[in-house]
């Protein structure tokens, strides 16, 4: 028997209404990608490709048009807890504190826990993103950088089986963007949670993932390739551009990318 | 407040106090230190009750706002419920639209004498007087405010599969909330202008009887000292829901 993989997306093709006509723009179309448990998976693509529709849609918040998005084998039926999003834009709640926003999910996870067990877990996943001492305040008052903190602190602290990155960095400035990628890092390799993450910063997805997966470009795109990343762990930015291989890789990527859009535009 | 708006402030306050003394030194209307020397009168011993129409202007006061907060705090209750409902249904928000815009626009004193022929008691009717000044800009704001409410928040919401009532309140109304204050503190200003004629067509007891009740007195010193009150009451409430709205603001 085959071991039913953490999260498969299964033949999901996603649609637009064009205003005023009866036909349809097509974002992307038979996506079928499977992520198998404690993996780490990006999907890079060009902006417009429909990589966050996709990831929308097996987070629940859209629909697809066809096909369906299984975990662990079974259909998904809209949003869960089971597969904690992180934003682009943070989407923290602006009238809680940090403490109350990772509070907020870890009462939705842990429904029948005491106050003491909340009050604990949520400080433990403060601490791990090192927002200690900004517990109290609102995230207007915070950086690009600690909001995202926040965000995967409440993303971690639910302890899900599946997460969700949508291009978790891409409002971050670069310098804070390398701490919190090895922030990510070190959380993920202490619970190995299985992270699907969609990006178009092909750097970023070598360092985190796995395997990566090449979406072309859109209308019409398609899961154009897959590239296994062989680079050992634990990585670091430092470690992986001391890699041989990670030029090669890097630039098989980006040509790949870039011939599509060549392809694409003649 | 800078030295410079205080001044100015100041300076304007003293003009207009100047402008009255003017025009009372040229007709009957009573100048400001007459008023003055009445109000000191009245603010002497605000509580006191001398039969059923004869009572000290913070007893009055209080008859005032004691209608003012049940006719509000209903309305309010309501404009919340179904602000909400609204806010969460275009369709329906749609199609209700055009009856709110209508009923807005009508004064709430307009519908006093059917009211009156209606329940026939003037308490109630003054009750409803209020409910009816105050429902609409929190029912407008309440509906504006929750349809506009970001959907990142309620795909939060969605994710941590909250219930409906934590969602309603731990997210949807403190999204909302400040449009929602301030459709309330519109309501507040409505319901206490439109308290004091009430009160006068009514004669039910309050400032706006006071204030008809002293005009029939001929006592025009005493009217203006309500006017006063009535302004002065609604600067205070006012800044109470400012200091409110400042609590539940956020920035994104």
């Amino acid at each position: 028997m085959y071991p039913v993989p953490m999260l498969q997306v299964d033949h999901v093709s996603r649609n637009y209404n064009v205003a005023g006509s009866p036909e349809k723009f097509c974002v992307f179309e038979n996506v079928s990608l499977k992520v198998d448990e404690g993996e780490f998976v990006t999907v890079v693509g060009h902006s417009g490709c429909g990589k966050s529709t996709l990831l929308n849609i097996i987070a629940g918040i859209d629909k697809s048009d066809t096909g369906c998005v299984l975990l662990r084998g079974k259909a998904v039926q809209g949003p869960g807890i089971d597969r904690m999003v992180v934003f682009q834009n943070f989407a923290l709640m602006p009238w809680l504190t940090v403490y109350q926003n990772v509070r907020l999910s870890v009462e939705a996870a842990f429904p029948d826990w005491t106050e003491k067990q909340l009050d604990g877990h949520t400080r433990r996943y403060l601490e791990m993103v090192s927002l200690k001492g900004a517990e109290n305040k609102r995230p207007a008052a915070l950086s690009g950088g600690m909001r995202q903190r926040c965000g995967l602190a409440r993303a971690f602290a639910a302890n899900p089986p599946v997460m969700l990155l949508d291009e978790p960095f891409a409002q971050i400035d670069a310098l804070t963007r390398g701490v919190i990628q090895d922030e990510l890092i070190r959380m993920w390799n202490e619970t190995r949670v299985t992270i699907f993450m969609v990006t178009h910063d092909v750097d970023e997805a070598i360092l985190l993932s796995d395997r990566i997966i090449l979406m072309s470009p859109g209308p019409g795109a398609v899961i154009a390739g897959t590239v296994d990343i062989p680079i050992e762990r634990p990585r670091s930015r430092q470690s992986i551009i001391e890699d041989r291989r990670y030029y090669a890789l890097r630039n098989d990527i980006i040509r790949f990318l870039e011939n599509r859009q060549v392809e694409k535009t003649a | 407040m800078t030295f410079k708006t205080a001044f100015l402030s100041l300076a304007i306050g003293c003009f207009l106090l100047l402008c009255w003394k003017g025009i009372a030194a040229h007709s009957e209307i009573p100048g400001p230190l007459d008023v003055l020397a009445t109000a000191v009168e009245f603010l002497r011993d605000p509580l006191y009750d001398a039969g059923p129409n004869d009572k000290g202007i913070g007893i009055l006061t209080a008859y005032s706002m004691a209608r003012l907060l049940s006719g509000f705090t209903a309305a309010s209750v309501c404009a919340v419920f179904f602000g909400v409902i609204l806010g969460r249904n275009a369709v329906l928000f749609n199609a209700v639209n055009p009856y709110i815009q209508v009923l807005r626009a009508i004064s709430p004193i307009a519908w006093m004498p059917l009211l009156l022929y209606t329940v026939k008691d003037s308490g109630i009717t003054a009750f409803l007087v209020v409910f009816m000044a105050s429902i609409w800009p929190t029912l407008a704001n309440t509906a504006f405010g929750v349809a506009n409410i970001r959907k990142d928040y309620l795909n939060v919401a969605e994710i941590l599969q909250m219930g409906y009532w934590k969602k309603l309140f731990q997210v949807i109304l403190p999204a909302a909330g400040p449009t929602i204050v301030a459709g309330l503190k519109i309501s507040m200003g409505s319901a206490w202008v439109s308290i004091i004629p009430a009160e006068a067509m009514l004669g039910s007891l309050g400032l706006g009887y006071f204030v008809w009740n002293e005009w029939n007195n001929l006592s025009l010193t005493s009217v203006i000292f309500a006017i006063f009150t009535i302004g002065a009451v609604g600067v205070v409430i006012d800044a109470m829901f400012t200091r409110l709205s400042r609590r539940l603001s956020y920035t994104d």
